[in-house]
């Protein structure tokens, strides 16, 4: 066996550890073994690479290797895991530019050498560069949104779609002339790349800018399986069969997750990418009938009375606890009510937090177990059942509107907490959530409202419980 | 393009078995999905070793740095984080 042959069976070796990684994957108890094996795989692909290559020259090499590793070092260290949204988006930006990079540094290979690529080359460099630029500059603009730099609402300006267009269109007919098919006004080659390149980074923007705040988690797993797509295209620029199956299994995973969010969400993905819509919500719009409508409120005192006479309590967690960082409050008044023997449990809906998954995360983080955690289709029959619900920082997710066929978020997917025997609500207002419309689960009878702040409430609650 | 063919070939299994074993991964485990799939792209930092390996010189050169540099910071701060994640996922 000679030595290629043996780097080739390296990278066929890393090829089955990623998939057999993300297999792992498929439960808690062996997900972390998983990962590293995942990263050993990359180890293997990295060193076999750095073995076959004759490497002529090794300072941008080494320093791009030092630089890099010390930077994903150190976010990997520093993040928080409310910020995992803003630190995957970066990230994806970054798998984007990689891709678009080595298709750019190819193609000026190709030119110094005054090599011309065939047009199957030309068109794995026009298609990495293009997904891996769009990545990048898309997943900037939905990182200023998540960071608050740049509005979470839609921003929309007249003839966009027109503009989005043109764009497209421009960077197809750029794209020809730099797989060689035409010349272009007799632009060199790579002056044509370049304006390209800028093409693709105006359209990464303007595909970002119009979705609002509240359609990250679907634009986020969007960008993730583009940043897959770009290093599957870039596997097709250099020939290299790892990057093909690496890139491809990226490319699935953010594609599933962004299916499982439209879903959750109750949106098709055209929607949420051309419909402008969920901004940030803007306190309480006026309906005609509020005035006959009235909640009931009720204090701390009262609400542990109820929590700690149930037998069977559910907390329905939303995005206002992680943005109160009050979920090791909430582990504690749990911890309490464990010890009066109530049987608690968690429902989790698939867009409680920022993420696919985030919310998991954040109790994961507040040792919360992972087997009191429930998705929507595991415990939603289980709320008839129950004695008590506590909603914390959710609205639209448990809003009973969602059964009526005339309401705007008909057919969304939503824990029926409604069900439960009785219901506490904690929450700031009675302002209404993302989809902007009232929430008729805040007047029913068995429902109570704990107004403040969820950190302060949860303070308040412990410290109940415990007297109760 | 029969090489390019092959190549096809190799995306559309690769995606296949990709869809595969992702759907069947609970969404509890969805974030570190995300992240460690995030990580797994950084396997373009493979692409960037390649190119930068055949030139000495240049923009070429740089532009080859740069992307090594992007690809190892998905690459070592995605996998670390995903570790991160993983290790909080405890049973009672």
């Amino acid at each position: 066996m000679n030595f290629s042959m043996a780097v080739e069976i390296s990278y066929l070796v890393a090829s089955v550890l990623f998939v057999v990684g993300l297999k792992r994957l498929q439960s808690p108890a062996t997900a972390r073994g998983g990962n590293q094996l995942a990263a050993l795989a990359m180890l293997i692909a990295i060193v076999a690479t750095l073995l076959d290559n004759q490497i002529i020259d090794w300072t941008a090499i080494l320093i791009g290797m030092f630089t890099g590793t010390f930077i994903g070092f150190w976010a990997a260290k520093k993040v928080q895991m409310t910020q995992m949204p803003e630190l995957v988006g970066i990230f994806n930006g970054f798998g984007g530019a990689a891709s678009a990079l080595v298709a750019g540094a190819e193609l000026l290979r190709l030119q110094s050498l005054n090599i011309d690529s065939t047009q199957g080359e030309g068109l794995s460099i026009v298609i990495s560069c293009l997904i891996g630029t769009v990545t990048f500059s898309g997943s900037f603009v939905a990182f200023g949104k998540l960071k608050g730099i740049v509005s979470g609402n839609p921003i929309t300006f007249p003839l966009q779609k027109t503009l989005n267009a043109i764009l497209f269109i421009g960077l197809l007919f750029l794209g020809g002339s730099i797989m060689g098919m035409y010349t272009f006004a007799d632009l060199p080659t790579l002056t044509t790349f370049f304006i390209f390149t800028i093409a693709a980074l105006s359209l990464g923007i303007l595909l970002v800018l119009p979705i609002g705040g509240a359609d990250m988690p679907v634009v986020i797993s969007l960008l993730n399986s583009y940043s897959g797509l770009a290093a599957s295209a870039a596997g097709f620029v250099i020939g290299s069969n790892v990057l093909i199956i690496s890139g491809a299994l990226v490319g699935a995973s953010g594609l599933i997750l962004t299916l499982i969010m439209c879903k959750a969400m109750n949106r098709s993905l055209s929607n949420v990418a051309f419909g402008a819509f969920g901004g940030e919500s803007t306190g309480s719009p006026q309906g005609n009938d509020d005035s006959d409508k009235i909640a009931r409120s009720v204090d701390p005192e009262g609400a542990a009375m109820i929590l700690a006479y149930a037998q069977s309590v559910v907390i329905v967690p939303g995005y206002g606890l992680a943005v109160a960082q009050a979920q090791h409050e909430l582990r504690k008044v749990v911890d309490n009510l464990e010890e009066r023997g109530v049987d608690v449990k968690y429902a989790i809906h698939p867009v409680a937090g920022r993420m696919p998954g985030h919310m998991n995360v954040l109790l994961a983080e507040a040792d919360v177990p992972y087997d009191k955690l429930f998705d929507l289709d595991e415990i939603n029959d289980d709320f008839s059942r129950t004695d008590v619900v506590l909603v914390v920082g959710a609205n639209d997710v448990v809003n009973p509107e969602a059964h009526n066929p005339q309401s705007v978020i008909a057919g969304m997917p939503i824990l029926d907490v409604d069900k439960a025997k009785s219901v506490i609500i904690m929450k700031r207002s009675l302002s209404t959530g993302f989809a902007g419309i009232d929430n008729p689960l805040f007047y029913m009878d068995h429902t109570s409202m704990l107004f403040g702040d969820a950190k302060d409430s949860m303070n308040d609650l412990v410290r109940e419980v415990r007297e109760a | 393009m029969g090489e390019m063919l092959v190549g096809i070939y190799v995306f559309v299994l690769a995606t296949l078995a990709g869809r595969e074993v992702i759907t069947k991964v609970p969404p509890t485990l969805h974030t570190p999905l995300m992240s460690g799939a995030n990580a797994i792209s950084g396997i373009s930092i493979v692409g960037a070793l390649v190119v930068s390996a055949q030139v000495d010189s240049g923009l070429a050169q740089w532009l080859g740095g740069l992307a090594i540099a992007l690809a190892m910071v998905n690459v070592v701060g995605g996998f670390m984080v995903t570790d991160r994640m993983l290790e909080m996922f405890k049973k009672r």
